[in-house]
């Protein structure tokens, strides 16, 4: 797949700050007024930040109202829900928590579901296309799940629960890489299926329908980049994983604690990047490009 | 509207003949022709007289080779569109309501001035039969050329897509894949039709029928191939010396 800034931007902002509205929801840290005001103002930041860069790689942005609409099937639309009703619910709650010094915590905590609903949403966008085997498995949510928690986690500085749910976040990218790599072979889905002709001997594509490229080509055949694709893990995992542990393990300060979160971000990005790059579109099978 | 149907009255679809298929792209032709400039944004292209063309088409020819177990690989042409599937999973992914399957005639379109152009629906197309406009934004894709079909300003020879109208080999055929005695129907259950990746789920409406087998071409090709061998004897007298004295020089 074509690794659009737009959607690794999007993936990688907004998870992390839906992730951050989740433990502001549940009290944690428990602040109140000016600071307060500075951890909501990071994570809408992040969060509608990333909403917005999602509108980007749209044809028609100004219509993007209409993906409300079809919240009975498409998990697009259903993810526009939760996002937009964890915002408001969230906003409401942090006008008690930073004006009020109130802390209307049923509130709190509706917002932090819906904030890990929005998460999971995105991760089935994804997820439910059996056309991209590498996505096509539980543990996609599960990656989009757990980096989004150790993210909150360590932008809200609760060290004690970032650091489990880093260890968490880490094995479950290990496991997702291992199965992805397996994913197409396992899916059954080859040249042979794909037109029907496998049964009769070995398909080969022998000339592609045009000289030029074209737009299944430019989004689905990326196959630039993969070549360091081993090398990229390496560096994504010790950014988002192994660095952020080690910072958090020495003495706190919130010197380090920024270098942790810098640290972690760049890494989720990068395999975000990997996530989009390495998935194999079975499309690429009719042009003989897998 | 992305919850498909049930069921439909009737699966309008395509039938193409991989045995017939001559691969000379002339649907693909008729197809952007008649779809360019008929039923919503015209079909794009992108320095089309450049040094790197591109364009939006909704029906293209590939060619595979296929190499059996024993005996000679063939050529096999294989045009492909959209299949208009009874699962069809760009109809579900829509957010929007724009993509949807037609109760009447199973048809999969895209209303336009509803598409925002996410390209959900072409991930989750396993066949890649949905190509997004890069001048319009928005999601293009066969439709079985509903504005030909039920034309009746069209003499009734035309009522059918462009590109089984134009095949010059009378390798696709168009009709009710959900009618057991249609043609098409007949013809898929003569011929052992196929669904391409039947494991995706789609249940693809389109069917292609698979090529015949081939003669086995046996070593001896002709009764005739003896009397064709090459007749080279050595040369004599006056050209024979004259063989042998370039030969020493």
């Amino acid at each position: 797949m074509h690794p659009a800034p737009s959607v690794i931007i999007f993936t990688t902002l907004s998870g992390l700050g839906f992730g951050l509205l989740l433990f502001l929801g549940l009290g944690l840290p428990d602040v109140s007024g000016w600071i307060a005001f500075v951890f909501f103002a990071i994570a809408y930041a992040l969060s509608v930040g990333g909403l917005m860069a999602s509108t980007f790689h749209l044809g028609h942005p100004e219509r993007a109202w209409k993906a409300f609409t079809q919240w009975k099937t498409s998990w697009l639309s259903r993810e526009g829900w939760c996002a937009v009703i964890a915002l408001i619910v969230m906003g409401l709650y942090a006008i008690g928590v930073i004006f009020l010094g109130q802390r209307w915590s049923l509130l709190g905590w509706i917002g932090a579901l819906f904030s890990l609903l929005t998460v999971f949403t995105t991760s089935m966008i994804y997820t439910q296309l059996k056309t991209i085997p590498r996505w096509n498995m539980k543990l996609t949510p599960a990656m989009f799940l757990s980096f989004s928690l150790a993210g909150g986690a360590l932008l809200a500085g609760q060290v004690r629960v970032a650091l489990p749910l880093l260890l968490i976040a880490a094995l479950v990218q290990i496991l997702y890489w291992k199965k992805g790599d397996k994913a197409l072979e396992e899916s059954g889905t080859n040249l042979g299926t794909a037109t029907g002709l496998g049964d009769r001997g070995a398909v080969r594509a022998f000339e592609p329908p045009h000289t030029g490229t074209n737009y299944l080509l430019r989004e689905f055949v990326h196959v630039v980049g993969r070549k360091h694709a081993e090398k990229l893990r390496i560096i994504s995992f010790v950014l988002a994983f192994v660095l952020p542990v080690i910072l958090l393990l020495l003495p706190f300060g919130h010197f380090f604690a920024l270098l942790a979160v810098a640290s972690h971000l760049a890494g989720v990005a990068t395999s975000r990047w990997l996530f989009f790059a390495q998935a194999e579109h079975v499309v690429g099978l009719y042009y003989g490009k897998r | 509207m992305t919850q498909l149907p049930s069921s439909t009255d009737r699966k309008m679809g395509l039938v193409i003949d991989l045995d017939t298929c001559v691969g000379c792209h002339a649907c693909v032709i008729s197809c952007k022709g008649w779809n360019t400039e008929n039923y919503g944004a015209p079909l794009s292209d992108q320095d089309a007289y450049g040094a790197n063309p591109s364009g939006t088409f909704l029906n293209r020819v590939h060619s595979y080779e296929v190499q059996p177990a024993e005996g000679h690989a063939q050529l096999i042409h294989f045009p492909k569109s959209c299949l208009h599937c009874e699962d069809a999973p760009c109809v579900t992914v829509c957010p929007t309501g724009a993509s949807y399957k037609r109760v009447e005639d199973g048809i999969v379109l895209v209303n336009e001035s509803d598409c925002i152009g996410c390209g959900l629906c072409a991930w989750s197309c396993p066949y890649g039969a949905r190509e997004l406009d890069q001048a319009e934004g928005v999601m293009k894709k066969c439709t079985l050329c509903v504005d030909r079909i039920y034309n009746e300003n069209l003499p009734e020879v035309d009522r059918v897509p462009s590109c089984v109208r134009t095949c010059p080999a009378g390798a696709r055929h168009f009709g009710d894949l959900g009618d057991p005695d249609s043609d098409v129907s007949k013809l898929v259950a003569e011929r052992g039709g196929m669904d391409l990746m039947p494991e995706m789920g789609t249940k693809p409406v389109n069917k292609y029928l698979p090529p015949r087998p081939k003669d086995n071409v046996e070593d001896q090709i002709d009764i005739l191939a003896p009397l064709l061998a090459p007749v080279a004897e050595e040369p004599k007298g006056f050209l024979g010396w004259l063989d042998k004295t370039l030969e020493k020089l």
